[in-house]
């Protein structure tokens, strides 16, 4: 059995007239203007959300350790340079902050540091030509799903409702009258 | 279902079991250097005992440069017998030798070479600059670097008197 | 002695076990009830073998038997005995007996527990769980035999790995991630089961989704405290390195969580049957992966066992079992069609549907970026790393949209949402959810993630207590209780609903301390001098002294620090470097000072010979403890959800409804 398309027992429903369950409301003030101020909350929070960026430390220390957190310590598993409690990677902090000072930008260093360990040095694969994969696939991936998704649910749903509105009877005049009557006292 | 679809997961599946069979022939922990075929970083180095070295200095020399450390056992231990054996073998021959030691102790270093009774040239590296310079990752790491300053061979590991003799001849 | 009696009894409990499988199969196809008692019984013995076994090599570490291979590697004298005894699955041949245990153990459980609900599917899922016991069994007996003997018996063993014999949670994490991992076997050999009887009924679906919430509890604390020996022991300041077997370990989470959603589709639409089964066989799939990439060396990681010549069994143990039981799938999968549609494109159903998807997105961006150095060298011959701040960059994002469905998801009705269930429910949440947002945004948390991170897990908090309150004065309504027996009362009408609630508002606490602990770290490493002190954030840290001693079994340097807080003395911490004779280099112990509020986190390191100066390296990480309590919370709450309820139990009949009938073969 669908869901009803009337419901009852709510006051709210007399107000504002019949309801179609996807498309909303027709005229219902209320509630209309409601879900506007919710996705207008929502989106006033986004811009806030993005223009209180954190403010980058330009200060040196602030700078070293957001590059020692894109270099990988060669002698560890899998750590950062800013991570790891190694000598090494000790070393390389050092010479990653001596290279900020003399005034060397952080494509520089991140070049000096690929031209002497190779690509491998890099915490994440650099985004050009084959590494791109690894970085759009997952949401390549996650939209082609929902696209399958919507193309499903929708087939099932039609699917749950063709046969069914094959199936219903059809309306006996007299009930038909008298629900427009009565849809006509409710206002719609 | 659709024969198509029950052919979905063998046909996804089979590559990604290819590569995990593949990757038994890689191994992770070796990483090859972009330094290779190129020209060696220039470096100087002062000597335990006293001396400087420089890269520039050596131009027209073959060196081998080897990077060592006094707790890396036991690999630098089982190298550093051939190495000071192909020092002496070849330092007529316009080969040079040198030792790079790293984040090492100077005590612990000296008694390293004291126990070894190398000859050839070695100094500390005190602050990994040239090590990094190199892409060292690891000790012993030993660079085959020929007479027109480029590097010809880089060996991860304890090296052995045969391989040491063969590359050093091949970059006669 | 104790070799060849290990030796015997390990090939004695592999030959049961092929026995068993293959003498539940026969009996269960032949209808020959004395097989299938044979086949049980074999279940039993090898938990009978298996157990011995165990207790073999514990007698023989804590013996120090060196004459024993596996001794020699993991013990010697001067260990201390807790953590000889758990020096047990400190190495690759140990921890495979541990598998073989937990498995047999799990096995003898489920087949005990489950035989009479479910008579028809159990002889089936006993031959598949004792096939997987045969291939462990099979391991363990001949390329990783833990008994093989050592000639002649060295004077002492080497010992452990140090950085396993420096706290005693290596005394719980793998036997709990172990549990987690082979307890995703019973659901695998239940769903095998119903693919070959064809049954997949409302039973199957309860016995399966039962020992999915266990197995899943123990993976959820299995990974919560891993994170926490990486934090605690590993010492370099962080919880997660997004390391190849800490990824190992998540992916089958991931497929799992999304199963314990999906599952909940197919019991009350009767639909995605065959998903659900492929969810299964992937997770389990997965729990096998995580165990080869350790000990396969593919991959470089910190829990790299040692190479071995297993890698290339347990790949072809994975093929197997994924091309087998897809094959499986696919030929019966005509006899699995959906017996119902949706009603709306709005509801549960669909938001449950984005929740698989996001969960196997997830899996696939881990996935992905732990094997891609290997797809590059494969593809390019170039190596590459793919650490934090890739998947940082991908999951992230993904991890947030997670966060909101699981805020919308119990407020979304189930068929079909109307606008006016979705107004009424979703009101206050939002409106706590702003409130956070502002809240957050005054306290000075800055940058996008950050705040959707604090929003969501708040808006998301909110609809947990909503439903909790609203069941409450539903309750009160009715029998005016008072309102903890209400509460009470409430959970125990609906532990599923209530339970996974509680392991929603767990999440929640995880989400909130990772955020917390990531966006307001502070770091400072300075060198101090005797006397001095250096500062971070409210504290003053002053170097104090430098003491060294010797152990029975290492060296120990150690560093006095006395914390300030505004001047008042808060604590004296103690970080230390530990020599090993067995390691060149130092393992490092950390100090952290543990607050609701925030860890204070210090470690050593380096310090001068003569101890006058030593470098110091400290951190704050606010919240982090409620990463570990949102922990046990997920847990409780799984433990709330499959809690038996004594009147379900006794009052419900055994219902089935045939989906497939299986020909005459």
């Amino acid at each position: 059995m669908r869901g009803s398309m009337f419901q009852v027992g709510g006051s709210k429903l007399g107000r504002s007239g019949t309801w179609h369950p996807e498309l909303g409301t027709r005229n219902s003030p209320t509630k209309g203007s409601r879900m506007r101020n919710t996705f207008l909350a929502l989106l006033i929070v986004g811009v806030v959300g993005v223009w209180l960026r954190p403010a980058v430390g330009v200060g040196l220390e602030e700078q070293t350790q957001l590059l020692a957190a894109e270099l990988r310590c060669p002698v560890c598993q899998n750590l950062s340079v800013g991570d790891s409690p190694s000598e090494m990677a000790n070393q390389m902090r050092e010479l990653v902050r001596e290279k900020l000072k003399n005034g060397e930008s952080p494509e520089q260093i991140r070049a000096y540091f690929v031209s002497r360990y190779g690509e491998w040095i890099l915490l994440a694969p650099k985004r050009q030509g084959f590494n791109w994969v690894a970085w759009l696939l997952p949401f390549g991936a996650i939209l082609g799903g929902v696209g399958v998704i919507g193309f499903v649910v929708r087939r099932s749903v039609s699917r749950s409702r063709a046969p069914g509105d094959a199936q219903l009877p059809p309306l006996d005049p007299r009930y038909a009258s008298r629900l427009q009557a009565e849809l006509k006292e409710w206002g719609q | 279902m659709a024969t198509w679809k029950k052919l979905i997961v063998p046909i996804a599946i089979t590559p990604i079991l290819l590569l995990l069979a593949y990757g038994f022939k890689t191994n992770p922990r070796q990483v090859p250097s972009p330094l290779v075929g190129n020209s060696a970083p220039p470096f100087a180095l002062s000597s335990f005992d006293g001396g400087t070295t420089g890269l520039e200095q050596l131009r027209g020399t073959a060196i081998v440069l080897n990077f060592w450390a006094s707790w890396c056992f036991p690999a630098c231990f089982e190298e550093a017998p051939a190495l000071e054996a192909a020092w002496r073998a070849y330092k007529d021959r316009g080969v040079m030798v040198i030792g790079v030691d790293i984040q090492d102790r100077e005590a612990d270093a000296k008694a390293f070479i004291e126990r070894f009774k190398l000859s050839f040239p070695n100094g500390p590296d005190p602050q990994g600059r040239m090590s990094i310079d190199y892409g060292v990752y690891g000790v012993p790491e030993t660079f085959f670097i020929n007479r027109e300053g480029k590097i010809h061979y880089k060996h991860v590991g304890a090296l052995t008197k045969q391989m040491l003799q063969g590359k050093i001849e091949e970059m006669l | 002695m104790i070799s060849t009696l290990g030796r015997f009894t390990l090939a004695l409990a592999l030959g049961i076990a092929i026995y068993g499988a293959i003498v539940s199969i026969l009996g269960a196809r032949r209808r020959k009830p004395a097989l299938i008692e044979s086949g049980r019984g074999a279940v039993f013995a090898v938990f009978g073998l298996a157990t011995f076994a165990v207790l073999l090599m514990e007698a023989a570490l804590v013996g120090r038997d060196f004459s024993i291979q596996y001794v020699a590697r993991n013990g010697s004298l001067g260990t201390p005995l807790l953590y000889t005894v758990i020096a047990m699955w400190g190495a690759l041949e140990g921890s495979i007996l541990l598998w073989i245990w937990i498995l047999a153990l799990m096995s003898l459980l489920a087949v005990v527990m489950e035989g009479k609900r479910n008579r028809e599917a159990i002889p089936y899922a006993t031959a598949v769980l004792l096939s997987i016991s045969a291939f462990f069994l099979f391991l363990a007996a001949f390329p990783a035999n833990p008994f093989t003997a050592i000639f002649p018996p060295p004077a002492d063993g080497r010992g452990p790995n140090p950085l396993l014999q420096n706290h005693p949670l290596m005394a719980i994490h793998p036997p709990c991630l172990y549990a987690g991992y082979v307890g995703w076997s019973v659901p695998y050999a239940f769903a095998m089961a119903a693919l070959m009887t064809g049954r997949l009924g409302e039973e199957w679906i309860r016995t399966v989704r039962r020992w999915s919430i266990v197995a899943w509890g123990f993976l959820t604390v299995g990974v919560i405290l891993g994170g926490w020996w990486s934090y605690e022991v590993l010492g370099w300041g962080g919880y997660w390195a997004w390391d190849p077997v800490e990824n190992a370990s998540l992916l089958p989470w991931l497929t799992g969580t999304a199963f314990l959603h999906s599952i909940m589709i197919q019991e009350r639409r009767k639909m995605l049957k065959v998903w659900n089964l492929a969810l299964i066989i992937t997770t389990f799939a997965l729990t096998i992966f995580g165990t080869f990439l350790t000990r396969s060396g593919i991959l470089s990681s910190v829990h790299a066992f040692s190479e071995s010549t297993i890698g290339p069994l347990f790949l072809a143990f994975i093929g197997v079992i994924l091309l087998v039981s897809f094959g499986f799938l696919a030929y019966r999968s005509d006899g699995l069609k959906a017996e119902g549609d949706l009603d709306s494109l709005v509801s549960r159903e669909t938001a449950f549907l984005m929740n698989n998807l996001l969960l196997l997105g997830f899996a696939f961006a881990v996935f992905l970026g732990t094997l891609f150095p290997l797809i590059s060298e494969a593809v390019r011959g170039v190596k590459v790393s793919v650490g934090e701040p890739f998947f940082n960059k991908v999951n992230v994002p993904i991890g947030l949209v997670l966060i909101f469905l699981m805020a919308i998801g119990p407020l979304i009705a189930w068929r079909r949402a109307s606008l006016e269930s979705l107004r009424r429910n979703f009101s206050l949440p939002l409106l706590l959810a702003f409130l956070g947002t502002g809240v957050s945004s005054i306290l000075g948390v800055r940058g996008l993630y950050p705040l959707l991170a604090f929003s969501l897990a708040m808006f998301a908090a909110a609809t947990v207590i909503q439903e909790f309150a609203r069941g409450v004065r539903a309750r009160r309504q009715i029998s005016g209780e008072g309102y903890l027996t209400a509460l009470s009362n409430l959970t125990r009408r609906s532990r599923r609903r209530y339970g996974g609630l509680i392991v929603h508002l767990g999440v929640v606490l995880v989400v909130i301390g990772i955020t917390a602990s990531t966006v307001f770290r502070l770091e400072k490493e300075v060198s101090l001098k005797r006397g001095e002190s250096m500062h971070l954030g409210r504290y003053q840290v002053r170097f104090d002294d430098l003491t060294a001693w010797q152990e029975a079994h290492r060296f120990v340097v150690q560093g006095t620090f006395t914390v300030l807080n505004a001047n008042r003395q808060v604590a004296e911490m103690r970080p230390a470097k530990r020599f090993y004779p067995s390691e060149q280099q130092p393992i490092g112990t950390v100090d952290v000072r543990s607050t609701p509020r925030e860890d204070l986190y210090l470690i050593l390191s380096s310090f001068t010979q003569d101890g006058a100066s030593a470098t110091l390296k400290v951190l704050i990480r606010p919240l982090v403890m409620w990463i570990w309590i949102g922990g046990a919370v997920m847990a409780l709450g799984a433990l709330v959800a499959i809690w038996p309820d004594r009147r379900v139990l006794a009052a419900e009949p055994v219902k089935e409804r045939v989906a497939w009938q299986p020909g005459r073969s």
